[in-house]
């Protein structure tokens, strides 16, 4: 039970949502969009969140798309996990959602919700980061588009107001080579001690992680490491340890020095066997 | 554009009939199919979206009731353990395989199995069965015997 009251929208179109928000704000009340609602209603039930509102986007066509065109596979922001997985239309993006809370669960948190969650890892960003995918906003202010790595700084940096509405993804991300590995400390549902996404744009590889550091990293300087045949590959691994923008994460998951080891060996071997050309 | 800001009577589809229910806003699909309509099968766990006890179908897809607000189901079709009318093959098989022991999270696992076999009319390959299932959990640990009544669920229906 969650032990206070709040007002639910679940406004049919864009405008009408920013419509809402603006209403909403007129009457004083916090508000906050609505995807899937399982973080929304665990932090209620736990106390740490009491909005005077929220605003449901599943109603919207625009945040429930999926399909793919000439250029780009458009995703909307409603869009469920589980339904991602389940197209298999991109593989690597397609892993990442496979691998976040259990089956069940997939089948209501969205792709929005996962990226604007109060959870750190935000593990769907990663494809995202590596495959050169746009972004459409919407708020009170208007709609915007561009590109996902300029909104996505370990976190969305979204203005008052503002959602997303799609990621759209371009089509030789869909086919490109891909590796995703992610370490938990037990069972395989859990938050990532290490999760690496990797993605392949010709013969340059891109890789990003997360449980890491405390936010999705993507790093063009260690792209460029990774991508450097000259040195064996475990020195390339042990090399991206320092170039990491802050110090592993330490906690009850696991140690600063056992997420540095992790990452390092998981990277060698990601590394060796694209050398091997078993990737 | 719907809105609710109060205790307001919305419709609900469950089991194959329309039902009325009062509800706020912030009331919770489990709280309000054990308490307003009877429904007493889909079990309050953990309540926190871990357990799989309160699981129910919606829409043919797994949803764990306590992490859905009952505004959010209208229009959608909810079926609960209730509707699955005690003699499926998923039940039948749980009862052949002696899939549970102290029953409590029983109700749950019959709905992930209900909703695979919905979803997946013949048998899938075996880590599609454990990711499914991994969705729930079962203290008195019959999952080898769950395991099997997946088995046998899909034999009766081949």
């Amino acid at each position: 039970m969650i032990p206070f009251e709040f007002t639910y929208c679940r406004p049919d179109s864009l405008q009408e949502a920013a419509q809402a928000y603006e209403q909403l704000q007129r009457e004083g009340k916090s508000t906050l969009y609505y995807g899937g609602g399982s973080e929304i209603i665990t932090m209620c039930r736990g106390g740490s969140l009491q909005p005077g509102a929220v605003i449901d986007l599943k109603a919207i066509p625009e945040c429930t798309q999926f399909h793919l065109d000439e250029e780009h596979l458009h995703i909307g922001a409603a869009c469920t996990l589980n339904q991602i997985k389940e197209s298999k239309v991109f593989p690597l993006l397609g892993l990442a959602c496979g691998r976040i809370a259990d089956h069940t669960n997939q089948c209501r948190i969205t792709l929005g919700g996962n990226l604007c969650g109060t959870i750190l890892y935000r593990e769907t960003s990663l494809p995202l980061l590596l495959s050169d995918a746009m972004v459409t906003l919407m708020g009170p202010k208007g709609e915007r588009r561009l590109s996902f790595k300029r909104v996505f700084l370990g976190s969305m940096q979204l203005h008052d107001g503002e959602w997303i509405v799609a990621v759209h993804i371009p089509r030789w991300a869909l086919s490109a080579k891909y590796a995703h590995i992610k370490h938990t400390t037990n069972e395989k549902i859990d938050y990532p001690l290490v999760s690496v996404a990797a993605l392949w744009k010709g013969d340059h590889l891109r890789a990003a992680f997360s449980g890491v550091v405390s936010y999705p990293l993507h790093s063009e300087a260690i792209d460029a490491v990774l991508n450097d045949h000259a040195i064996p590959c475990q020195t390339r691994a042990e090399q991206v340890i320092r170039l990491l923008p802050e110090a592993p994460q330490q906690d009850v998951e696991g140690s600063r020095a056992y997420r540095s080891f992790l990452l390092t060996n998981t990277l060698t071997t990601l590394l060796e066997e694209w050398e091997h050309g078993s990737i | 554009m719907v809105r609710y800001d109060k205790k307001s009577v919305i419709t609900l589809s469950v089991n194959g009939a329309l039902q009325d229910v009062v509800v706020r806003p912030s009331d919770l699909l489990l709280d309000v199919l054990r308490e307003q309509l009877a429904l007493t099968g889909a079990k309050p766990g953990c309540k926190n979206g871990d357990c799989g006890a309160c699981t129910v179908m919606v829409d043919g897809w797994p949803i764990k009731a306590c992490l859905m607000l009952a505004v959010e189901a209208e229009g959608h079709e909810i079926l609960t353990v209730e509707g699955l009318g005690g003699a499926t093959a998923v039940q039948t098989a749980f009862v052949v395989a002696n899939a549970f022991q102290c029953g409590y999270c029983t109700s749950g696992f019959l709905m992930v199995c209900q909703a695979l076999l919905t979803q997946h009319p013949q048998m899938p390959e075996e880590h599609v069965v454990e990711e499914w299932l991994q969705a729930n959990l079962c203290r008195c640990t019959s999952y080898q015997e769950i395991r099997n009544a997946v088995m046998l669920m899909y034999e009766a229906q081949s």
